[in-house]
């Protein structure tokens, strides 16, 4: 595990006896920018949510830069070590406006206390700009986040794990449900996250996944059947046969 | 005290309508901790009444070793005391004869029994309707429990007859006058307090909590701990409200605290507006308003009227009276904006 950021071993989650993921081993480098596919059930979130402590393993361990063991850590302990993790549904905070959403992210002490008399400083309002002008949101900024259309939560929510700026970053289908032209824009939205930090995405669209990625990972019911570039992924005859076969892709 | 008109001016309040107007007023600190609570963090809690009585009865305990032998058996100890056969002061009851204590006791309890409370339900991430309804067995548990005569709390009558208040009789006007505008204050500063809260970076993370508790972990923040500070909070506004409404009414019963009350004070919030603070106090002072007037007038009608009041506004109005009052004047406004704009065209 020497020199790892993700060290995941021999992970098992069941759900009444089903097997979400089973002796799981999943690791990963600094600075990588790593996909994983696999068909529907084949563990695929399950495995950020081990990461991000939102489910706990029945067996196995997850380890976080070579010393810190993750499983007996809550959910916002974990976010604080720098693990930011996306959701496949955009998750934003919808009563607040694009601005406060990005402010609450922050990178921050997210004491009781510390909330009470925290005032923005100019550089971290700079920050926010900063993010705000990334993901295409400057002019939405005060707009509540719940009349954002679905394309522009996505890129909310991925600026919101940006302003916690984590190590990794967890990101679960960011492309689901967008047009080509968002998809693309996200793409490149990612490449230039993964230039700072390791990024884990989990993605269906081939295409998608050919232009971003480096390294991946093929998941199947629960266990990883293969890793490899693109190429490699998509002429293996396993990976063809229980997924890529059976798709449209 | 003259800060208050005099009686021929429109603002002069009669001695009773004086006592009234401060009961709501104390009633409406209660409304803006169940805001800070329910419309900004979206937790429910039927139990507001507990935390009011435990402020209410720290009060009346002072209140009643105020009197003194001053008592229909001319006891030190509390005329139901003697009429229970209580010989000796019990224990818990002897540094509330200081007015210092008492007046710390009357935020401090509530707020340490939410702080307990809210810690073991808030830990277990018990939370929605299921909150809701442990704080009601518990608004339930301590009527239960302060209507036992065991307790030495009064029982079904609860405490009253109270005589002064640091020397001051509370029957003359002028001590009544004293406590309204203390109770004026009180409101005043309370309010400032949630408004503070709730427009730093704390508010928005209560708003957060309300919008996505789930992802809110996943930003950094341990929305138990948040939900711990504001559950304590409104406590001690509640036990705030509960110690200022016993001088001016005079009587705490368990009647006042249990179950039933709990839920009017969450119909207040209702129908004034969540999420405001504005609408939580009007609507505090409005419905207990409303109920003073019915009451005296047509008795029969007051729990219908609540009723109809309650599923009225949450069927038609969901966000409240004052959220109604905000779109009239937008409404007005574009009306008046339209007509000026044909008025200059026409020019």
């Amino acid at each position: 595990m020497d020199g790892t950021i993700l060290y995941v071993e021999g992970v098992t989650v069941s759900f009444d006896g089903f097997k979400a993921l089973h002796d799981l081993n999943f690791v990963m480098e600094p600075g990588e920018l790593r996909v994983v596919i696999g068909p529907n059930g084949a563990g695929k979130t399950t495995l950020l949510d081990v990461i991000c402590g939102k489910v706990k393993p029945t067996l196995g361990r997850v380890v976080f830069e070579q010393y810190t063991d993750l499983l007996h850590l809550h959910e916002n302990d974990i976010s604080n070590l720098g693990i930011g993790r996306k959701f496949q549904a955009p998750t934003v905070y919808t009563s607040l406006t694009v601005f406060e959403n990005l402010e609450l992210s922050l990178n921050r002490k997210k004491g009781v206390f510390n909330a009470l008399f925290s005032r923005l400083s100019p550089m971290q309002r700079d920050n926010i700009s900063n993010t705000l002008e990334i993901t295409g949101l400057l002019e939405k900024k005060d707009e509540v986040a719940g009349l954002l259309s679905h394309g522009e939560k996505q890129w909310l929510e991925i600026g919101m794990v940006m302003m916690q700026e984590p190590k990794v970053m967890l990101v679960d289908e960011p492309v689901a449900g967008m047009t080509d032209h968002e998809t693309e824009k996200t793409g490149q939205l990612l490449q230039k996250i993964s230039k700072e930090r390791s990024v884990l995405v989990i993605e269906h669209d081939m295409s998608f996944v050919r232009q971003i990625a480096q390294k991946v990972t093929v998941l199947h019911e629960g266990t990883v059947l293969f890793e490899g570039t693109v190429d490699e992924v998509q002429n293996h005859p396993k990976v063809k046969e229980v997924y890529l076969g059976r798709g449209d892709h | 005290m003259n800060l208050l008109p005099p009686s021929d001016s429109v603002f002069y309040l009669s001695n009773f309508n004086l006592n009234t107007a401060g009961k709501y007023m104390a009633y409406a600190i209660l409304a803006l901790g169940i805001d800070l609570l329910w419309g900004y963090t979206g937790i429910l809690s039927l139990g507001q009444g507990i935390f009011f009585g435990l402020g209410a009865y720290c009060m009346g305990m002072h209140l009643m070793l105020s009197i003194g032998g001053d008592g229909a058996y001319q006891s030190d100890l509390p005329d139901f005391m003697v009429w229970n056969q209580v010989k000796t002061l019990p224990l818990f009851w002897k540094p509330f004869s200081s007015f210092t204590f008492s007046m710390i006791a009357v935020v401090a309890v509530p707020a340490c029994v939410a702080l307990v409370f809210g810690f073991l339900t808030f830990r277990s991430r018990i939370k929605g309707v299921y909150f809701s309804i442990i704080t009601q067995a518990l608004a339930l548990t301590f009527w239960l429990l302060f209507n036992q005569n065991s307790l030495n709390l009064g029982g079904t009558n609860g405490l009253t007859d109270f005589k002064k208040i640091l020397g001051y009789p509370l029957g003359e006007i002028s001590t009544q006058r004293a406590l309204f505008v203390i109770t004026g204050i009180c409101l005043i500063l309370s309010f400032i307090l949630c408004r503070w809260i709730t427009n730093s970076c704390l508010g928005k993370v209560l708003i957060a909590i309300r919008d996505n508790e789930g992802r809110i972990r996943f930003s950094g923040y341990s929305a138990s701990r948040y939900k711990l500070f504001v559950f304590v909070i409104s406590a001690a506004l509640a036990g705030l409200a509960g110690a200022l409404y016993v001088p001016q009414v005079g009587i705490i019963t368990p009647g006042q605290i249990g179950v039933l009350p709990s839920i009017e004070m969450i119909v207040w919030v209702a129908v004034g507006g969540r999420g405001t603070l504005v609408g939580a106090l009007l609507g505090a002072i409005g419905v207990n308003w409303a109920r003073s007037f019915l009451t005296s007038n047509y008795p029969d009608l007051w729990l219908y009227f609540l009723g109809a009041l309650f599923i009225g506004v949450v069927l038609y109005f969901p966000k409240g009276m004052w959220e109604v009052s905000g779109k009239l004047k937008k409404v007005l406004r574009s009306r008046f904006k339209k007509k000026r704009l044909k008025e200059k065209q026409l020019v």
